[in-house]
């Protein structure tokens, strides 16, 4: 079994991503989960086709404690039998959502979600690893991947290389390492160099470039992915080829985070910030 | 330097060569010989940091010090141990500051009321289970005054506004609802969460509270927890001499008292270290003055009583004169009983707030001799006043660790050894006798002439029991 995280900044396409490329690798024939690890709770929709599902937080909430759960009542199956769970959590500014990814993920285990047979499991991770609660997903024994969804965007690299960082802490004291980055394009200024050349400079490869396509959207708003919505679209193939790549993936490193001069220098080299005495 | 300087100072570092490097140096600096001209710059100790981790520290945290000392004995207030249910569970009733009051009914000292947080608190946070639980105890408790909320450490990391839901309940109940941020992971010691309480007190009580008539004679005690009565001690005292009590706080205290204190002419401060704050900001907004002053033993009381009334009139000082004549045969009687049996035993102090300097006269009024005496978590105007009431060469300790009181222990010999309860049964088990100095040992009051004969007759008991010549191991 396969455990992979995505990270990435909040609002880059994670969810998106994650749900297209597992609904890929299910049309396959791959035994997949989905686990989602942000409280607003929206890593699963497109897979069940429906607004959003019962929570892990939110039942034990309901119920009292976590032990009063049934795991029937969190886990749920999807598109081409793909499992999904949801850790929840609280609505912004209250309480510690951290702690429910936490507690939701030790009751996942717990509980012998992941089953035998499940071959992959792809944890969706809430934006930045902004506490330990967030980083539980790659802790020891759990994802050993890490994938970043990224784009030519100055903030979305940043946060690429924030979370670099994050997962070269938890490389050094456990197993986890970087597979790539994904970009997931905005149609930015030469971004396929540009996320190229970032990739190898954390020591990584972008592992596939996925095009920007409103079918996607359109998708998204029937709470479907495009394998499922429009199998025959050519934006479906991206991502069966987003999900081939990730299946033969071999190349996991430690990431090496640059600085943020060096980030910088990089969006000069590629035209994209003007040098300071070309502005001044 | 004097040779008894020399003596002690040779001894502290036969006892700490037994640490690491490291740990030696930091340490050292936290140990000193005792000058009582305070001029030896080697005899004066670190105090107020962090605690080295591995040395076994009996200090507590801020929610100790906010909830245990300073809020928890408002008697008419009901204090919430806001967070899971350990903080308040062990912290329950453990300082027995009396009260008078019909428990449940009208005052709450002794209840233990937690919002006893679950997993699903943490996570979708605390607020609306605090907001249940005002309600709810309003409800069971028509009668209180008002409602503390003492965070612990959970809340503050989760970020819960305790502020926010105390300032809406506190407008629909019409009450004082303080929020009291005293979250455990704060500051180095217990010592922040009186100054944390003490800053409350001031944010939603103190001035709010109006009086009728005032006299010039209006008095406030502060910093007195009435531990097994001490507060009723003093305060007798203090109306003796004429004066009027107006407000006592917090031991047997209402929120009343505290919300007119304010008033008062003079604050008397005994608990220096937690209630120093309330004074100088009284002294600053109100220009209340205040002084320290010390009930314990009739020297340091015949002395405190004479200063207090120095701050009025003659009518007063007259009093005074009389309220010492009157108690001086009785108390001359205690120590003509008691001192034969005590003369020139040993005591050794590791206590916190006042009691490490201020019990001193009292065991000197009983021929005793303190050789060593320490804080907790006193802070180095602690140790300035601390330094000339004890003899040359005395053991300055600040928060020292289990290894060093029993080493100390060991070479200096102490008839008897006054500490907290968590040092209780490692000097049983060495033999030593002991005495729980925080809550006077379920006894008490020590404070003032009801008090000293109480403390005269509980050190002997201590000292000459023969149980220890039982248990005592052969050498």
């Amino acid at each position: 079994m396969r455990q992979i995280a995505i990270y990435g900044k909040g609002g880059i396409g994670k969810s998106t991503t994650t749900q297209n490329l597992v609904a890929a690798l299910a049309e396959a024939g791959r035994k997949c989960m989905i686990i989602g690890c942000d409280p607003k709770a929206d890593s699963t929709r497109l897979i069940l086709n429906r607004k959003a599902q019962n929570t892990v937080m939110d039942m034990a909430r309901e119920r009292g404690t976590v032990e009063d759960l049934e795991l029937d009542d969190v886990l749920l199956q999807g598109f081409k039998g793909i499992k999904c769970a949801e850790s929840g959590g609280p609505e912004p500014g209250v309480g510690c959502a951290g702690r429910g990814v936490i507690t939701a993920i030790n009751f996942l285990e717990e509980n012998g979600a992941y089953g035998d047979d499940t071959e992959f499991v792809f944890y969706d991770v809430l934006g930045d690893v902004v506490c330990g609660g967030f980083a539980m997903p790659i802790r020891e024994g759990k994802a050993k991947e890490i994938y970043i969804v990224t784009s030519g965007e100055m903030m979305a690299m940043y946060a690429a290389n924030n979370i670099s960082r994050g997962v070269l802490k938890y490389a050094q004291s456990g197993g986890v390492r970087l597979g790539g980055l994904i970009c997931n394009s905005r149609k930015t200024d030469m971004e396929f160099e540009l996320i190229s050349e970032l990739a190898s400079k954390l020591g990584t490869q972008m592992i596939h470039f996925v095009p920007r396509d409103n079918e996607v959207q359109r998708a998204e708003l029937r709470r479907k992915t495009v394998i499922d919505y429009a199998p025959d679209h050519p934006q479906a193939d991206e991502y069966r080829e987003l999900a081939r790549k990730i299946a033969d993936n071999r190349n996991f490193v430690i990431p090496t985070p640059i600085t943020m001069d060096e980030l910088e220098r990089l969006l000069m080299d590629y035209g994209i910030m003007e040098k300071e005495e070309a502005a001044a | 330097m004097s040779t008894a300087i020399k003596d002690t100072q040779k001894m502290i570092e036969e006892v700490l060569d037994a640490y690491p490097e490291k740990s030696k140096k930091d340490r050292a600096k936290h140990l000193a010989a005792n000058d009582p001209s305070g001029q030896c710059g080697a005899c004066q100790v670190k105090s107020n940091i962090k605690s080295r981790p591995g040395v076994m520290t009996v200090r507590g945290c801020a929610y100790a010090g906010a909830k245990g000392v300073v809020w928890g004995p408002v008697k008419d207030q009901i204090t919430v141990s806001h967070g899971p249910i350990g903080c308040g569970q062990y912290s329950w009733w453990s300082r027995r500051n009396y009260y008078n009051g019909q428990t449940g009914i009208d005052t709450f000292g002794t209840m233990h009321i937690t919002t006893d947080f679950q997993e699903k608190n943490i996570v979708y946070g605390g607020d609306k289970g605090l907001d249940g639980a005002l309600h709810e105890l309003k409800e069971l408790f028509p009668l209180a005054k008002g409602i503390g909320i003492l965070s612990e450490c959970p809340v503050g990391l989760i970020g819960d506004d305790i502020e926010a839901v105390s300032k809406r309940v506190a407008k629909e109940f019409k009450f004082p609802i303080v929020p009291v941020r005293c979250e455990g992971f704060r500051g180095v010691s217990q010592s922040l969460g009186h100054h944390i309480a003490n800053d409350t007190i001031k944010d939603y009580v103190l001035g709010k509270g109006e009086l009728d008539t005032t006299t010039p004679y209006d008095v406030a005690l502060i910093g007195d927890y009435n531990i097994g009565g001490d507060a009723w001690a003093s305060r007798k005292i203090l109306e003796e001499m004429g004066l009027r009590v107006i407000s006592q706080y917090t031991g047997d205290a209402t929120i009343n008292e505290i919300a007119i204190a304010t008033m008062a002419k003079l604050n008397l401060i005994h608990c220096y270290r937690s209630m120093n704050y309330i004074c100088r900001h009284m002294e600053e907004e109100y220009g209340i003055p205040w002084m320290e002053f010390n009930f314990f033993g009739p020297t340091k009381t015949y002395d405190s009583i004479r200063k207090i009334a120095a701050r009025f009139d003659e009518k007063i000082q007259e009093k005074a004169e009389a309220v010492i004549a009157k108690y001086k045969p009785v108390m001359d009687a205690v120590v003509e009983r008691y001192r034969a049996k005590l003369e020139g035993k040993k005591v050794m102090l590791y206590v916190g707030g006042l009691r490490p300097r201020h019990t001193i006269g009292a065991y000197e009024d009983l021929g005793m001799e303190v050789v060593a005496s320490g804080y907790e978590f006193g802070h180095s105007d602690d140790y300035k006043r601390t330094y000339p009431e004890l003899k040359e060469g005395a053991v300055v300790m600040d928060d020292a660790t289990l290894y060093e009181l029993e080493e100390f222990t060991r070479r200096l010999k102490p008839d008897m050894v006054g500490s907290g309860i968590k040092e209780k049964y490692s000097y049983h088990k060495l033999g030593v006798p002991f005495r729980q100095m925080h809550s006077w040992d379920y006894s008490g009051p020590y404070h003032g002439f009801d008090g000293f004969p109480v403390f005269a007759r509980d050190m002997d008991m201590t000292v000459n029991s023969p149980t220890w010549d039982l248990i005592r191991r052969k050498k």
